[in-house]
């Protein structure tokens, strides 16, 4: 059984270490909070803020206090605040050790394409340039093909690149991929994926 | 110097003028001069350029200079929410300029700190990078991207003191400092002003340098995407 958004956000969360400031993106990536366990791991929202908490409860919600999604939500006790230019300061400067996001497209080379679609209506990358040319580590959560079957991980990317060699570690619903010089390694299987179901699904060179 | 007025129509008395580049704070609807976009459109001032992360929504923020087609141009990262906005924008009506977050963001400070320009690696490769230049450090490459020096700055704070020091409040700090710093001049709305001596000088967020005139007023603060959670059962 390919793993469902829930297991590939509890798989992102396994890569995650104890002490690391990291930003997640919209989607399956704002799931794998639900997935630290013990770990002390403090969030980035790249509107400026670390240490994000949860939604707030009915009643408490501030107009003051959203994340990058614009959703309201908390603060913790560890919380900091700081405008935009520091926030991605803090990015650019290599400060935040890993990044979860979606994506489109990703190539074996690691080219990341998220955030446009030629002839569809553009809404901007907002910080996802940054993120990806700054973090430590940048991990992609997606669907390993598109709705029509049509691989996802590819030799070369058909979009708009949001980065070019920035993508580390791929996690898809049939598995774990690792970005290496040479082409692609499966890491990991889900549950009753076999490598050559991966290897069947994949456009990009695994070797 | 006085530097406090009675209304945002006030305070932005002789300085708007057609064609004129503002800097705006705020994200999303969120620490966004509600109370100086209304008086801009009031005032009948077009073809403005606003360098701000976002462009309001149809009926709130940039937005209701959208509505009049006071805005020429727009340089943002992200522009979702607001379908007369893309109305204009695929009609050919509005120019736009998606420049990254950091990338705006750091335009602004830059310019704020007399620095015409910056290489980031933000965009490398990527359309962003098309026609800027490009430079070598240590190996790695990045592109050359200039400060944006406004004619306005326009930002939200929560609180001021007389002289223009200001306070902002949780994530509504946002994009309001580098704005302040990029304009020639810079006008502030709060929510309370507050007699001189009585902030902390450890606590003041923007020093008053940056801040020229100020204004106290009713702020509606709207919320764009309202989440909550459910209280666990006691």
């Amino acid at each position: 059984m390919p793993w469902d958004r829930n297991q590939m956000a509890a798989r992102a969360a396994q890569e995650l270490e104890d002490g690391m400031y990291v930003n997640l993106g919209i989607g399956i990536p704002t799931l794998v909070a639900n997935y630290v366990g013990d770990k002390d791991i403090t969030l980035q929202s790249e509107n400026g803020m670390l240490g994000m908490g949860p939604f707030p409860f009915e009643g408490e919600e501030d107009p003051d206090l959203i994340n990058a999604g614009k959703q309201t939500i908390t603060e913790l006790n560890r919380t900091a605040y700081f405008d935009s230019a520091q926030s991605f300061g803090m990015i650019r400067g290599g400060k935040i050790a890993a990044a979860i996001l979606g994506a489109m497209e990703v190539s074996e080379k690691g080219d990341l394409a998220n955030w446009m679609i030629p002839g569809k209506l553009v809404k901007g990358m907002g910080g996802a340039m940054d993120l990806v040319a700054g973090v430590g580590r940048v991990i992609v959560v997606m669907d390993h093909t598109n709705k029509h079957g049509v691989s996802k991980v590819l030799k070369e990317c058909t979009l708009p690149l949001t980065g070019k060699s920035v993508v580390d570690l791929i996690i898809t619903n049939l598995g774990v991929l690792e970005v290496g010089h040479k082409g692609l390694h499966i890491l990991e299987c889900a549950d009753g994926v076999t490598h050559d179901d991966i290897r069947a699904a994949t456009e990009a060179t695994i070797v | 110097m006085k530097k406090v007025y009675a209304n945002a129509t006030e305070a932005l008395e002789g300085v708007l003028r057609d064609d004129m580049l503002i800097a705006a704070g705020g994200f999303g609807l969120c620490g966004i001069p509600e109370l100086l976009l209304q008086a801009i459109k009031e005032s009948g001032v077009k073809d403005l350029t606003f360098a701000s992360n976002n462009a309001g929504v149809d009926d709130f923020g940039i937005g209701i200079l959208l509505q009049t087609k006071q805005v020429k141009k727009m340089i943002s990262s992200y522009v979702g929410e607001n379908a007369e906005f893309m109305r204009q924008y695929l009609s050919g009506e509005l120019e736009l300029e998606f420049n990254p977050q950091g990338t705006l963001a750091e335009r602004m400070r830059a310019a704020g700190c007399g620095i015409p320009g910056f290489y980031t690696k933000t965009g490398v490769g990527t359309v962003i990078a098309e026609g800027k230049e490009h430079k070598d450090f240590n190996g790695e490459t990045y592109i050359l991207e200039e400060g944006i020096f406004a004619d306005l700055s326009i930002v939200k704070a929560w609180k001021a003191d007389e002289t223009g020091n200001l306070i902002f409040r949780k994530t509504a700090r946002n994009f309001n400092p580098p704005a302040a710093m990029c304009g020639k001049l810079c006008v502030a709305e709060v929510e309370e002003i507050v007699p001189t001596g009585s902030l902390d000088p450890d606590k003041i967020h923007l020093p008053g340098i940056y801040v020229h005139r100020l204004i106290q007023g009713d702020h509606e603060k709207r919320i764009e995407q309202r989440t909550t959670r459910q209280r666990e059962e006691a």
